[in-house]
């Protein structure tokens, strides 16, 4: 009974561990690896002009992404000296305004935003409603119809209905209707510009969006137009210079609808500048950003909301647990006897300073001392809690000491000495001297370098990055640990070293 | 390491985890403890049962009564000091004379002290430096068991005790523990005194233990640790069986020594009773627990002794 309840208890545990890490890994694309990095790209536009010789009032706009499919906005800024700016929702998505009172001389406008590849990003668009049919006036109406006609004879559904007029517009040539539709001009945004008039009078919702092309490094990037068309369920993309069908791997939509990028009133000789590149982010930075917009609560949750200082205090705290598992392993199935129960993992704290080795000799160092002190104020004949303090005060005289010595002699470790637990060091001290005066040198000994080695080995687990990072990223990883240790809290086996305990026993029966 | 694994479980070794897991957390409630912990406790319960116990010469339980050690040893030549809560016999000191007009004391293992170091062991005692969690504690001061003719050449100054494992009220392994040299006279296996399993039958010694290692002899005096008769062997395990009702710990480790004038007494009880009694017997635990538990309850002491010697003596032969 008891034994089916701690499995189903460890199971649940178990469960609930693994499923917020698995949500936080998959959904919310927490890093599983601290090397892990999340590619990230800077966009900056620039908006030059200049404003003339006399102060005069200026007002400009810019589009500025708002839905980006395949991308989210980890950051955005704008830098403009002296203008004071607003941004607002508009047709074409949104919109940055720039306005100064008086304004002289050359000036320069910048929007930058930060973004990363998020595919959860194209499902917060919405359904348009059915276009109202384009109103041209003789002949294009006419030309309108019969290419519409055409079209959809030679199609099945809106994605090859914009497929074969992309075709068509193309191919201005050969259709009288497709050149009078686009008036002399070929290039791909008259063609998007002119397919969406078409798509509209088929009942077909479409825009006309433009992007940049992120590449990893490029000063000047080309606004690239392209064709959205919905199919009455979501939004296809077709590429309005070649008519093939989906978004180029790494695309922007800067902006949608036929309005100019910009506009400028009361400057001159504007000229706009796009720039791209490509850095490297902490992916878990990158996540938070993602589960605040999927307004997920684990993020509220997540110790990267605490103050950077309280951070670094959890991300060692975090580790104890995983110590404090090694101790009860070493002890309950090696046999390992140590001085306290979990003073080797306070020790191994210390050694994340120290490092192993000379955490080591620090170690035995002040411990040594201190007994050989303990072993002397033995004849003082003081009562315990004096006693105890008394070997307390020589233990931080001694770790200062200990400093200053090796501090003289060059050597850094010596100064690291300060972060041991004294008030560890000295229980030990004091237990140590017991076992040693009741039980023998041997055995004092003995426990003293079995306290050591676990502290060894629990450091060492402590200090193994991918664990330092998963349990700080999944802190529901802990749970893991506590069915772990409820389960060996039910081992019954033997342990390591009563194997060699008991080998005598190994014989068979007489 | 698999078939050691294997052949240890097939003698029915009991390890450290299964005896605290399926014996010790089933069978000792927490709430008996402080009966068996408290060496005060235990001796009021003893004689409140009837059962004979070291004369009980006076308690020390605050600093300012270390001061009345010699009152309250004034008609004694030897006795012996040890915490109420000490835990593997850490902290107990055998005085066996005294020089009575200076104070100065005689240990059994032949060192001298004066009257400041025992003070200051006493101290020690009330401060909790023995005790099992550091809490205050008291000395107790109580007779000094003159060991009887048996182990006369089985022992080195101390006197040997019998420990015997008592489950559910059935006696079912039992070892007498010899002092040794290094073990300073006192019978504690850890402290390098000799273990010599018991037939539980017979009450005669088969095989001797120091620490974890077998010995044919007593490393001290040389006499051949097989062999031995322990005297009213009946009597001793029905006594050890009585420990049962009288504690209600279904998993107890009995400790009664031989005095050559007062016949048995009851040393100590213990909760957590070690496992090297199985190297001793070369026996494990596991089968004769097993028979024990499936016995059912109200057996009377003589029912359960008999069992023990007729049924539990057989059940699982010595090893090789």
């Amino acid at each position: 009974m008891q034994g089916y309840k701690i499995w189903v208890f460890a199971l649940a545990l178990f469960l609930i561990g693994g499923g917020l890490f698995l949500y936080k890994w998959r959904g919310l694309g927490y890093p599983l690896l601290p090397e892990e990095e999340t590619r990230i790209w800077t966009v900056e536009a620039t908006l030059q002009f200049d404003a003339g010789e006399r102060s005069m009032p200026v007002k400009a706009t810019l589009h500025i992404p708002g839905l980006t499919p395949g991308f989210a906005v980890l950051d955005e800024n704008f830098v403009s000296r002296g203008f004071g700016f607003t941004t607002r929702l508009v047709a074409g998505g949104r919109q940055v305004q720039w306005a100064i009172r008086r304004a002289k001389g050359p000036q320069t406008l910048y929007y930058r935003a930060v973004v990363y590849k998020d595919p959860a990003e194209a499902e917060n668009d919405t359904t348009p409603p059915f276009p109202t049919a384009p109103v041209l006036g003789e002949p294009l109406d006419t030309a309108l119809q019969e290419l519409v006609a055409q079209v959809r004879e030679q199609s099945a559904d809106p994605a090859s209905f914009t497929v074969e007029l992309l075709k068509r517009l193309a191919d201005s040539t050969g259709d009288q209707n497709v050149g009078l539709l686009l008036a002399g001009e070929a290039d791909p945004t008259a063609r998007a510009r002119t397919a969406v008039t078409v798509l509209a009078a088929a009942q077909i919702p479409a825009r006309l969006m433009r992007g940049v092309n992120l590449v990893d490094r490029e000063r000047q990037a080309r606004i690239v137009p392209w064709l959205e068309v919905h199919d009455g369920d979501r939004w296809l993309y077709f590429d309005p210079a070649t008519g093939a069908q989906g978004l180029p791997e790494n695309f922007l939509t800067w902006w949608r609808g036929d309005d100019p990028l910009y506009t400028m009133d009361g400057g001159g000789k504007t000229e706009i500048r796009f720039a791209v590149q490509r850095n490297e982010a902490d992916p878990v930075l990158v996540a938070e950003r993602r589960a605040q917009t999927v307004q997920s609560r684990i993020a509220d949750f997540s110790l990267f909301s605490l103050p950077i200082q309280t951070q670094a205090v959890y991300a060692v705290l975090l580790m104890i647990p995983l110590g404090a598992l090694v101790v009860v392993f070493l002890r309950n199935v090696v046999g390992i006897t140590t001085f306290g129960t979990f003073m080797p993992v306070l020790v191994a704290l210390a050694f994340r300073e120290t490092q192993v080795l000379a955490g080591v000799v620090l170690f035995s160092l002040v411990v040594t001392l201190g007994l050989l002190f303990r072993f002397f104020m033995e004849n003082l004949r003081l009562l315990l809690v004096p006693r105890l303090a008394s070997v307390l005060i020589i233990v931080v005289l001694l770790m200062a000491v200990i400093s200053i010595v090796f501090h003289q002699l060059g050597l850094d470790m010596g100064l690291s000495v300060g972060l041991f637990p004294m008030v560890i060091l000295t229980m030990t001290i004091e237990r140590m001297s017991i076992v040693w005066e009741e039980r023998g040198p041997m055995e004092a000994i003995q426990q003293g370098v079995g306290s050591l080695i676990v502290a060894a080995i629990c450091f060492t687990v402590m200090e193994i990055d991918v664990l330092k990072h998963l349990f700080f990223v999944f802190p529901e990883l802990l749970l893991w640990v506590l069915a772990i240790c409820l389960l060996m809290g039910r081992y019954s086996g033997y342990r390591l070293l009563e194997l060699v305990r008991f080998k005598s026993l190994a014989a068979p029966p007489g | 390491m698999l078939g050691l694994i294997g052949k240890l479980a097939a003698n029915g070794v009991v390890g450290l985890n299964e005896r605290n897991c399926q014996y010790i957390m089933r069978y000792n409630p927490r709430r008996l403890y402080p009966l068996v912990d408290d060496k005060l406790a235990t001796k009021r319960l003893a004689m409140a049962a009837g059962l004979p116990v070291p004369e009980l010469y006076g308690v020390i339980s605050s600093h300012r009564e270390v001061r009345d050690l010699p009152t309250i040893v004034a008609a004694h030549r030897d006795f012996v000091v040890k915490p109420a809560q000490g835990s593997g016999g850490d902290g107990i000191l055998v005085v066996s004379a005294r020089v009575k007009d200076r104070n100065v004391y005689r240990l059994v293992d032949g060192s001298i002290m004066g009257e400041d170091d025992i003070e200051h062991h006493l101290s020690n005692i009330i401060s909790g430096q023995y005790s099992l969690g550091g809490h205050r504690d008291i000395a107790l001061v109580e007779y000094c068991v003159k060991f009887d003719a048996t182990f006369a050449e089985h022992s080195f100054r101390g006197v040997p005790d019998i420990r015997v494992i008592v489950f559910r009220g059935y006696p079912v392994m039992g070892m007498v523990r010899l002092p040794t040299r290094r073990s300073h006279g006192k019978a504690n296996l850890h402290q390098g005194a000799v273990g010599a399993g018991l037939h539980l039958a017979t009450g005669r010694t088969t095989y001797g233990v120091t620490g974890n290692t077998t010995v044919t002899e007593h490393p001290d005096t040389g006499a051949a640790i097989a062999g031995l008769q322990i005297p009213q062997w009946e009597y001793l395990l029905q006594f050890a069986a009585r420990c049962y009702e009288l504690t209600g710990l279904g998993y107890l480790g009995v400790d009664i020594v031989l005095d050559r004038d007062k016949g048995p007494m009851l040393l100590e009880l213990n909760a957590r009773p070690g496992l090297n009694i199985q190297i001793a017997n070369r026996c494990g635990l596991r089968p004769r627990l097993e028979l024990a538990e499936a016995e059912p309850a109200g057996a009377s002491v003589e029912e359960r002794v008999a069992f023990a010697m007729n049924t539990l003596a057989t059940a699982a032969p010595a090893l090789n």
